[in-house]
């Protein structure tokens, strides 16, 4: 009684949607409240035994959900319940609750197969749309199995609102139920040949997502698509079609020639931009090779450009983007439409033109365009001034900077983007700094004219984005030292204390170029002392334009400078900091008491110049770029097991394993280089004998000479550029092996200013586009199922059908060839062909499996009819 | 395919949105915000189409429509043509417009059920199904004459009856 009572109490006072959308416009509780109460109002009625209550409760919760973001999954059986009412308007908001809220985890979804399976038979053909409305949207893998036979009689359905929502559906049943491409696939081709325009429309649209997925697996229907091209005057459906041979022509050549005409034929007779500018899109992808198609395609561009309507030219110059790769004259030939769109209002229209201009950079223009964009981009608004400074950096960089010649410009011009307000790129400029000065001897003067620019530019500091640049700044400045002009002053900007600003690890990398300069002037200072090695140091320094000449004061204050610099950092809480810190400041404290007390060393090997020269050594080693590959050149030695696994190694030799570890580590312990253990090792050696320190040297080169394959390859020496460390012969022949004749000027004689020579790598730069390849072949694995299971419903279907065209006409010679190396998979189909006829009509399980076996013994040979000839 | 459509009124406040891959509704209350902190950017007189790959991932494209207080937003991926998708926000209003005789904000507002209904027609399962206005009004007839059917029915609730025969 009570409940009954309650219930009619609930509908006759419950609100309906439309109360309370009405109440939310009214409402004085605020938004969130007033969500929270109805909900809670919902919850309530949504437990009524009455349909009538429970249905209007959930569709005011699938009205919450859809608009303001209120979850609907904990309703989840409600919405079944609702669903399974008999009276049309509840089964409608059952089916849009479920259809909303359902996915694969919901674990209700069972429950619903047998209703919709009910309303899929239902006469009403409005509740057939609810199902498979709901079917097309949520569909899982049980459910298109189960429901496969009921859609497959819906596809020859005669009334063209069911069948074009059951051609619909099938879409989803087939990337759900591989298998059901066997029972259905054959009533869905014979669609393509309908009159009836809505069912061709949404028969190609369900072709077009399959061949969107697997372009292979539709090729044997170019035919029919064919015939859809020439015949059809419906604009969707010619799209459609379009997009379809977009796909087929890229992997089947031949099929470009015969589409390229009715293509053209649309593009002259037709007047729906729509459809001139699919035909444009189809023509300049996948038909770039047909002149006479492409020339008309870029003259419909060209139309598109100067119309009014910006969604034409924003059009026009997508489809010139995807023309300019090939036909990079289509671009020449419309560039003032190009360069004046930069300046248009859209910022759609203004990125296309972007990467227009981007395209037509070569060599020649390659200053001009960066200095028009450099202008743009210190007007344009954040986002697209870093596009353009992105675009430029990619461009010029692409292909180990193909298009420079003149590296002093670009290397202005890289310190100029730096300094654009709203520059962003910091990384990218940073790897291009360093990649540059690994890569081209020839710029590194100039190389650290610009990082000497940024150190000082106090402007800099305070820009998080630009903190990676001032990084590259002061590996530079440090690196190649040699060039500076002023060392001093490289030091003080490298310790300003402004540089509190930068995160602790570009900080530490400030601090190891201040040790590098600092060695380097130390290194100098000690040689132009001693007469014996002076006119070597001279010889190093050749390659810089100055003379670094260094007197006693000035070593003393740049001593002073660095250790009054660097005092506070070694008790900062950055472990990286401090330990550079504490690097610098250790070796300071060694050379520090000679310096101040020795005035004039003539001829005496001191510690402090020792240490200095093996500091020298250590830093005197050139980095050049590495292949990113070179780690997959590396072959695994023999008799070494990498995949097997070492667990149990403990039990066998527990008590060897330790001293073994040890034992490995020590060797590349030899080779890092802090400096206190340098120290020691030095002193150790000072005392024992009085011979220059050879060991990190002859290390590198024992390195080298085991794992020479690593290192980049040689070819001659320079002799110019010998190193300063050409007192240790070893380390000496390393320096010249590992880099110095792979820059090799091999000037044309023709250019005023000959452009340098820039270090490449065979493989190395473009490894990164293999795992992208990769992935791609992975997600093709997933469809791979699919494309199989079309691939062979379709080979059993052309059979058929080359026997017709066979029989047909035996005068196409060409087809008669293919024809008779596949006559013996024809006749075995035969043989199975009639046996299929004597079956029909019986249980559809057993028709099932019996062509199970015949796709499995055909699914190996596709064939591709041979229309086109 | 389409992968959602919306309508939104320049402040933002959805007043349809449908997507057509299961997406939880947090999400998709981040996507309509997306969306229209994108739109609201876009100044007049410009073109109608967006690249939205930050949004709804690789190949997806937008095409919106601004008229009077709504925009009309179709999101779609690359099997669908930009100025086809353009023409059919053209169908909906035009049928929405037939449906409400000069169709406003607030028809929108109020007839949500309806709506659902309409676009139902057009869009199935992200496919579009149907482009003549005359078409899908007379499938939206049908559906309400239906509803309206099941409805008179039921003036006299089930559970009134099963309370008298007590």
């Amino acid at each position: 009684m009570s409940s009954s009572s309650t219930s009619i109490m609930d509908n006759l006072f419950q609100r309906s949607l439309e109360d309370l959308i009405k109440g939310f416009r009214l409402q004085l509780l605020g938004e969130s409240n007033f969500i929270s109460r109805a909900v809670e109002e919902i919850r309530r009625e949504i437990k009524a035994t009455d349909l009538s209550t429970k249905s209007t409760a959930l569709h005011k919760l699938s009205y919450l959900a859809a608009l303001h973001g209120v979850d609907m999954s904990w309703a989840a059986f409600h919405a079944v319940e609702v669903v399974s009412s008999s009276r049309f308007q509840h089964k409608r908001i059952g089916y849009q609750a479920i259809t909303q809220s359902f996915n694969d985890q919901t674990s209700v979804m069972l429950l619903i197969t047998n209703q919709v399976r009910k309303d899929l038979n239902s006469a009403n053909e409005y509740e057939v749309s609810l199902a498979l409305e709901c079917l097309s949207r949520i569909g899982t893998h049980d459910l298109a199995r189960d429901l496969t036979p009921e859609v497959f009689t819906l596809l020859g359905s005669s009334k063209s609102f069911v069948k074009k929502k059951a051609i619909g559906v099938v879409l989803r049943v087939f990337e759900k139920y591989h298998d059901a491409v066997k029972v259905c696939f054959k009533r869905l081709v014979e669609n393509l040949e309908t009159s009836d325009p809505q069912i061709l429309s949404a028969v190609v649209g369900v072709f077009c997502e399959l061949a969107t997925k697997d372009p292979q697996s539709c090729l044997p229907l170019a035919p029919e698509f064919y015939k859809v091209l020439v015949d059809s005057r419906n604009n969707w459906v010619l799209i459609k079609v379009l997009k379809i041979f977009a796909k087929l022509a890229l992997i089947e050549p031949r099929l470009g020639k015969k589409v390229a005409e009715p293509i053209c034929e649309h593009m002259r007779r037709t007047v729906a931009k729509s459809l001139v500018f699919e035909c444009v899109r189809t023509v300049v992808s996948s038909l770039s090779d047909n002149e006479a198609a492409v020339k008309l395609a870029v003259a419909k561009i060209r139309e598109f450009l100067v119309e009014d309507d910006p969604n034409l030219k924003y059009l026009g110059l997508n489809a010139l983007s995807i023309v300019a790769p090939k036909h990079l004259w289509a671009v020449l030939e419309n560039k003032e439409v190009v360069v004046k769109a930069m300046s248009d209002e859209d910022p759609n229209v203004k990125l296309e033109a972007l990467h227009l201009l981007m395209a037509m950079v070569n060599e020649d223009n390659v200053s001009e365009i960066s200095r028009i964009l450099m202008n743009y981009a210190l007007k344009s608004d954040p986002l697209f001034c870093n596009e353009i400074i992105f675009s430029v950096l990619s461009a010029c960089s692409r292909n180990a900077y193909e298009i420079i010649v003149d590296f002093d410009w670009y290397l202005s011009l890289l310190g100029e983007m730096a300094r654009i307000p709203h520059c962003q790129r910091g990384e990218e400029i940073e790897h291009q700094l360093i990649d540059i000065g690994m890569r081209v001897r020839d710029a590194r003067p100039q190389l650290v004219r610009v990082s000497w620019a940024l150190l000082i530019d106090p402007a800099l500091l305070g820009n998080l984005f630009l903190h990676p640049i001032l990084s590259a700044a002061a590996w530079v400045s440090g690196e190649y030292v040699e060039f500076s002009k002023n060392p001093y002053e490289t030091v003080e900007a490298l310790l300003q204390p402004r540089t509190d600003l930068l995160p602790p690890s570009i900080k530490a990398i400030y601090i190891h170029s201040a040790f590098k300069v600092l060695v380097f002037c130390l290194g100098s200072y000690f040689s132009s002392q001693e007469p014996t090695s002076s006119s070597l140091a001279q010889e190093s320094s050749s390659g810089s334009l100055l003379v670094n000449v260094f007197t006693h004061e000035s070593i003393l204050s740049l001593v002073n400078v660095i250790e009054l610099g660097l005092g506070p950092l070694s008790g900062t809480h950055d472990v990286e900091v401090q330990e550079r810190a504490k690097n610098v400041l250790g070796y300071i404290s060694v050379i520090k008491q000679e310096i101040a007390e020795q005035l004039n060393l003539q001829g005496n090997e001191t510690e402090a110049s020792r240490v200095t020269a093996f500091m020298e050594d250590v830093f005197s080693e050139e980095f050049g770029p590495i292949s990113a590959t070179a780690q997959e050149k590396v072959c695994v030695p023999d008799g070494l097991e990498l995949k097997e696994n070492l667990g149990d190694l403990e039990e066998i030799c527990g008590e060897h394993l330790k001293p073994v570890e040890s034992d490995s580590v020590s060797y590349t312990d030899k080779i890092s280089f802090s400096v206190s253990k340098l120290r020691i090792r030095d002193q150790q050696e000072a005392t024992s004998s009085s011979s220059p320190p050879h060991e990190a040297s002859s290390l590198l080169a024992e390195h080298r000479k085991r794992h020479g394959m690593y290192y980049l390859t040689s070819q001659k020496e320079d002799q110019d550029s010998n190193g300063t460390s050409s007192d240790y012969p070893l380390a000496n022949e390393l320096a010249n092996e590992i880099s110095q004749d792979s820059f090799n000027p091999k000037r044309k004689p023709n250019q005023s200013k000959p452009r340098p020579v820039v270090v490449k790598l065979d493989d190395g730069d473009e490894s990164r586009i293999t795992p992208q390849a990769k992935t791609n072949i992975q997600t093709a694995n997933d469809d791979e199922s699919l494309s199989r299971a079309i691939q062979s419903v379709l080979l059993v279907k052309n059979k058929g059908k080359e026997k017709d065209r066979y029989e047909g006409n035996p005068n196409s010679g060409q087809q008669e060839k293919e024809e008779s190396s596949r006559i013996e998979n024809h006749q075995n189909s035969e043989k199975k062909k009639k046996k299929k006829k004597k079956k029909k009509g019986e249980g559809s399980s057993k028709h099932k499996s019996r062509r199970q076996n015949e796709v499995a013994s055909a699914s190996e040979h596709v064939i591709i009819p041979d229309f086109l000839l | 395919m389409i992968k959602a459509v919306m309508m939104l009124n320049t402040q933002g406040k959805p007043r349809l949105a449908k997507f057509y891959d299961y997406l939880p509704v947090e999400k998709q209350q981040e996507l309509i915000r997306g969306v229209f902190s994108v739109l609201c950017s876009r100044p007049e007189n410009v073109s109608n189409f967006l690249e939205i790959d930050s949004l709804f991932g690789p190949d997806s494209r937008l095409v919106y429509k601004h008229y009077a207080t709504l925009y009309f937003v179709l999101v779609f991926d690359g099997s669908e043509n930009e100025l086809a998708m353009l023409d059919l926000i053209q169908v909906l209003v035009e049928t929405l417009d037939k449906c409400f005789s000069n169709v406003c904000e607030l028809d929108i507002v109020f007839n949500y059920s309806k709506m659902h209904a309409v676009l139902d027609e057009i869009v199935f399962g992200g496919q579009v199904l149907e482009t003549s206005s005359a078409e899908v009004m007379k499938a939206v007839e049908e559906i309400s004459k239906l509803e309206a059917a099941s409805n008179s029915i039921s003036l006299v609730p089930k559970s009134v009856s099963g309370w008298r025969g007590r």
